[in-house]
């Protein structure tokens, strides 16, 4: 393992559990998970769909009751079964699969809708970087629904990165692209992250994703992580026959898709 | 990006998770208030002596009760054969005007059924147009020679509200012969049924849910009716609760008797539930609109004079006729009265006010029931939310009579309060204003603004409120931002149907206003009722083309269910159409 230990970690998920109350009492969904980020590491949940992964991100963002461990940014609890700081105090952002995009905002208003505490010059001149950083200087005044999918991924990209956030998350954030549009966008915003020097963690299905973006990876099943480490080490070092199988099955799918998609 | 932000955290690192425990007391206040009229009508009931009883079960109750269920019984029939057999003529068949009639079918709906009965009364009187017409045709020179069966009975009442009454069925079976029925018709034609076999061997049994919900809905306003039964002389459970309260002052009774029309009221909204539960199970397969068969010679005007006469009837005779009367009053006495004026000016501030309160109270109740939706414990949310829409179904005097003993109540506790801090007696502040009234119509239209905004708020994606939680906004601060301005058209559209339901309400309107005080609909029920007919058409005719409004609404977005295409490149054209089945999700 090569995880940063906790006391150099920015991010820090120590032993949680998450889940649901259901007339029988609390239905687990993910139990006893741990994984630690460094400040600007970028780690990736894969796993299967229904694994726990994306209850994960809710519960970074907020949006989701801690059952017991705890969530730490720089040491300071985000979440745990006693304390629960609100969404809007977190500072971490957040792209959405269906991306989220405000329908009645221009894209520069969606951008602008969290600075709001900015004067209006510091505002216009932070939504100019921001669309700058994505290319999409000429899309100001355009609508979302006026976009094609890659841009209005971008535009949800500099919304999410706008107010300058300690942490972002990514939920499975290319699943509606085409599957050569996904990997390209994948290395960019890969790119933007590194350059910007952002703490995030993307949660995705899909392994090509995963490893063209993260540097560490944890696969999930079952509410727990099988293993967490570079994707160098997943691929060579599988912790046990579980990973092995599901990187060497997924490999095939990607494979499968890609001659697909260049057949077409 | 090496770059120190101006967002430094202001607020308190720290804090237990909110609940939406605001939001969810004031939907409970709201339901409360729905319930208290319904728990003060069984209350007052129960006051009464049984002496009351047993003279209102010997004397009132068994015709009232007889005529109301002919009452309802014939209107049922009518509005099932009138709604049912127009919307299978539009649908199956394609004949000249077809498109028009279409939504003209709708238009009956603009005509309150005290406003029928209202012109209907003139125009049939026996020395009115449509008699002397007859006469001059036939040869006769006197009513004592010819007259047509009077009006003024239960078939009349029967007739003249069935008429205005059949677009609820309309409405609901036509949307279910247009998105459900093409290949199921289909299949039967090839499994060897004929034309017409098709339509009772299949449209129909496949259309009954939907004509449940429409009947339901139909005889739900037919039991609210005051004004046209009381104008045809038909004393039905709704006239005998105003008489007994207005003529004899005795609420017991009233009670008793209101509390009678609930147990209909239950009975109807059963039907309707059971109607929607088979729809919904009917509706899981999204189908191909039927391909209607296109008619030609003498069916094709077969058709269209079949098609027409609903809309001639229920429409364009009243309407025509208000018109022509309005015309002939401006005409002679070259204005209107400054009463009538005062009149309107009230309907338009009364309606106003009570939309602003209705919509306010729907949006706290479908604002609850969504942040409790999204926490752990949904039902209390989902509960409000019934409970809210129950004043609906709940007919305006019933509603009134329950009113009356709160509204005094707070009277006489809200005055004592005011007198021990003032030193003087403020007076009646419920009832001796249009508080009362704006009351009343919130609680019995809060229905239209809840589910509205229910249905709106159901398609912005939860992803929306959370991209601005994260983004620093604060719960209500996103409801600012971010739903209020989608659920526009939401709003816009149940504030037009919420404000013109008030400026028609008679039933509750009669009972609960102010000494004086006036609206356009009690304007026209005193005209009536006195038989002077002077200023009542100017009167009706504004109601009916206010409302006009909410059937254009209507024809715009339930009938054009699944025909709508969206508009490319209009500007944020996701935010403007109040369509039903639209999402805000991007594919």
């Amino acid at each position: 393992m090569t995880a940063p230990n906790a006391a150099t970690a920015h991010l820090e998920l120590d032993h949680i559990r998450l889940g649901y109350d259901t007339p029988h009492g609390l239905h687990t969904v993910v139990d006893d998970l741990s994984l630690a980020l460094e400040r600007g590491g970028i780690g990736s949940l894969l796993g299967a769909s229904g694994c726990g992964k994306t209850t994960v991100l809710r519960a970074i963002a907020g949006f989701e009751p801690v059952r017991a461990g705890s969530i730490r940014l720089d040491g300071a609890v985000l979440s745990s079964p006693e304390v629960q700081v609100l969404p809007e105090q977190r500072r971490i952002g957040m792209m959405f699969q269906d991306y989220a995009l405000f329908p009645h905002l221009s894209v520069a208003a969606n951008v602008a809708f969290g600075l709001r505490r900015l004067d209006k010059a510091a505002r216009a001149r932070r939504v100019a970087e921001m669309l700058e950083l994505v290319g999409l200087r000429d899309a100001a005044d355009d609508y979302p629904h006026e976009l094609s999918g890659g841009m209005q991924q971008r535009v949800a990209l500099a919304r999410a990165l706008a107010p300058a956030p300690d942490v972002l998350l990514l939920d499975e954030p290319f699943s509606n692209l085409d599957v050569d549009t996904r990997e390209r966008l994948a290395f960019e915003v890969r790119d933007i992250l590194k350059s910007t020097g952002h703490t995030a963690i993307l949660v995705t299905h899909n392994q090509a994703e995963a490893f063209a973006i993260a540097d560490h990876i944890g696969v999930m099943a079952g509410g727990r992580i099988a293993q967490w480490d570079t994707p160098y080490n997943l691929h060579h070092h599988p912790a046990d026959d579980f990973v092995r199988d599901f990187i060497r099955r997924e490999a095939l799918v990607e494979q499968r898709e890609g001659v697909f998609a260049r057949g077409r | 990006m090496s770059f120190s932000f101006a967002l430094a955290r202001r607020l308190p690192r720290f804090r237990r998770p909110e609940s939406g425990g605001g939001w969810m007391l004031a939907a409970a206040l709201i339901a409360l208030a729905v319930v208290a009229p319904l728990a003060s009508l069984a209350w007052s009931a129960m006051d009464a002596s049984l002496a009351h009883w047993a003279h209102l079960a010997r004397f009132v109750l068994p015709q009232a009760l007889a005529n109301t269920a002919l009452l309802l019984a014939g209107v049922g029939v009518l509005v099932t054969l009138l709604g049912t057999g127009s919307a299978w003529l539009v649908s199956a068949y394609d004949f000249p005007s077809r498109g028009v009639l279409g939504w003209a079918l709708l238009l009956p709906l603009a005509v309150p059924t005290y406003i029928i009965a209202f012109a209907y009364l003139d125009l049939l009187h026996p020395i009115g147009p449509v008699q002397t017409l007859l006469r001059d045709l036939l040869g006769y020179d006197s009513p004592r020679q010819f007259r047509l069966p009077d009006l003024r009975s239960l078939p009349g009442a029967v007739f003249v509200l069935g008429f205005v009454l059949y677009p609820y069925v309309y409405l609901s079976t036509r949307v279910m012969f247009s998105t459900q029925a093409a290949s199921l018709l289909e299949a039967a034609r090839t499994l060897g049924t004929g034309r017409y076999g098709v339509f009772w061997r299949v449209a129909l049994p496949l259309a009954r849910p939907a004509i449940a919900v429409g009947v339901s809905l139909a005889l739900l306003e037919t039991l609210n009716d005051i004004g046209a039964s009381e104008f045809l002389g038909v004393q039905t459970l709704t006239v005998s609760v105003y008489t007994t309260w207005v003529t004899r002052s005795d609420l017991a009774g009233a009670a008793q008797i209101a509390l009678t029309m609930l147990a209909i009221v239950v009975a109807l909204i059963l039907l309707e539930r059971h109607g929607r539960k088979r729809q919904r199970y009917a509706s899981t397969q999204r189908m191909r609109p039927m391909q209607p068969r296109r008619l030609r010679g003498a069916a094709a005007w077969a058709a269209v004079l079949l098609g027409w006469v609903p809309v001639l009837v229920g429409f364009v005779a009243p309407a025509l006729y208000l018109a022509v009367e309005t015309w002939k009053r401006l005409h002679l006495v070259g204005g209107v009265s400054d009463q009538l004026l005062a009149g309107a000016a009230n309907t338009v501030g009364i309606a106003a006010a009570a939309t602003a309160v209705t919509l306010a109270c729907g949006l706290a109740v479908a604002w609850a029931g969504r942040a409790m939706r999204e926490s752990s414990r949904p039902q209390p949310g989902r509960a409000c939310a019934r409970i809210a829409s129950l004043g609906y179904a709940v007919p305006g005097t019933v509603l009134a009579i329950g009113l009356l003993l709160p509204f005094v109540l707070i009277d006489r506790g809200l005055g004592g309060v005011l007198e021990a801090l003032t030193g003087h007696a403020p007076g009646l502040l419920l009832m001796g204003s249009s508080t009362a009234l704006v009351i009343a119509y919130t609680l019995r239209f809060l229905a239209i603004s809840t589910g509205a905004l229910e249905a709106g708020l159901s398609r912005i994606p939860p992803s929306l409120e959370q991209a601005s939680r994260l983004l620093g906004e604060t719960g209500s601060g996103t409801l600012r931002r971010v739903h209020l301005p989608l659920l526009r058209p939401a709003l816009a559209a149940s504030a037009l149907l919420v404000f013109v339901d008030a400026m028609k309400e008679l039933p509750a309107t009669l009972l609960l206003r102010p000494m004086n005080f006036d609206t356009l609909a009690t304007w026209l029920y005193a005209e009536a009722a006195r038989g002077t007919y002077e200023e009542g058409a100017v009167a009706a005719l504004g109601i009916v083309l206010a409302g006009l409004l909410p059937v254009v609404l209507l024809a715009r977005t339930d009938l054009k269910m699944g025909q709508r295409q969206a508009r490319p490149g209009a500007r944020a054209a996701a935010a403007q159409d109040p369509e039903p089945q639209k999402e805000y999700r991007t594919p």
